[in-house]
């Protein structure tokens, strides 16, 4: 199974712009060890900054495999610049904005912010903390020329029933 | 716009692509050895280039498109006379002295220099 780090796409420019959120649960076990109380520190659940890179990649990577149809292989291949300012915790919804910068046949550009939404502080709304700039590779066009399996093993079903669910038409 | 104005703009898209400081972007540094560039920069030079300049870079214009896998061009890990001379035709911009001394395929990032961006983007400028 895929891990999934967003929950719903819910604006789809394709080819352009997708934004995407991911509620934060304490359902999530990571959280608990993320980071879990010491002798002199009680715990403090908050989502990893890697992962919140990851579901920026995952929204990222889903807009450009929608510009090609699903057909490429996206594999993210570069982490060209992120920054992220504030600890996001349980309850709290992160909003994902990704915006393809370029796009050929070898792979995509693309740039992104993230922003969060504390629910007990609603009325504020989303405020940034953080960005996050990503290079993919359509790795069936990669300049080494190596060779890989025929079948699309990035985008599987955990990602047609993320799309489906949002109301985005996929292939079956 | 002088060479030394194109100088300073691949300078910037180096120093951005490749994270590292501008007095190690020098003319004569080679982009993998020197400067640390892997295959996915290439792509992500190519892509801060076109932006940079304003105009739009094919695929294999600038870095050559899968010439080391192909086993007329290289053999026993080392480019032919054929595969050398298809890469300088290819790109007439880079600086094949390093590789002709010796030609493992290795080395073949050897040829890719700042000057030899330079010279590349002048040429696109001039076209």
């Amino acid at each position: 199974m895929r891990w999934m780090w967003i929950d719903r796409v819910i604006e789809l420019e394709p080819r352009k712009r997708m934004v995407a959120i991911k509620n934060i649960t304490l359902a999530e076990e990571h959280l608990h060890d993320h980071f879990p109380a010491t002798d002199s520190e009680p715990a403090l659940p908050v989502m990893p900054a890697s992962l919140m890179i990851e579901g920026m990649a995952q929204t990222a990577g889903v807009l450009v495999g929608h510009a090609e149809g699903f057909k490429e292989k996206v594999i993210l291949a570069k982490v060209s610049d992120a920054t992220i300012d504030e600890d996001a915790g349980p309850g709290m919804t992160i909003r994902y904005s990704a915006e393809i910068t370029q796009i050929d046949e070898q792979g995509a550009a693309t740039k992104g912010t993230i922003e969060l939404l504390d629910h007990a502080n609603a009325d504020a709304g989303y405020r940034q903390i953080g960005s996050v700039n990503l290079m993919f590779s359509h790795i069936d066009n990669n300049r080494s020329g190596i060779e890989f399996p025929e079948h699309n093993f990035v985008f599987g079903d955990g990602f047609k029933t993320l799309l489906r669910t949002s109301g985005i038409e996929v292939e079956a | 716009m002088t060479q030394d104005d194109i100088f300073e703009k691949v300078q910037e898209v180096l120093v951005d692509a490749l994270a590292v400081d501008d007095d190690e972007v020098t003319p004569e540094a080679t982009l993998t050895s020197d400067l640390g560039a892997e295959s996915i920069d290439f792509l992500d030079i190519v892509f801060k280039l076109e932006q940079s300049f304003g105009f739009k870079i094919e695929q294999g214009e600038l870095f050559p498109d899968n010439v080391t896998q192909d086993p007329e061009f290289v053999q026993n890990g080392r480019v032919t006379d054929k595969g050398m001379q298809t890469l300088k035709e290819r790109l007439p911009h880079a600086d094949f002295s390093k590789l002709e001394e010796n030609p493992d395929v290795t080395k073949v990032g050897e040829i890719f220099t700042v000057d030899a961006l330079v010279k590349f983007v002048e040429r696109k400028l001039d076209s």
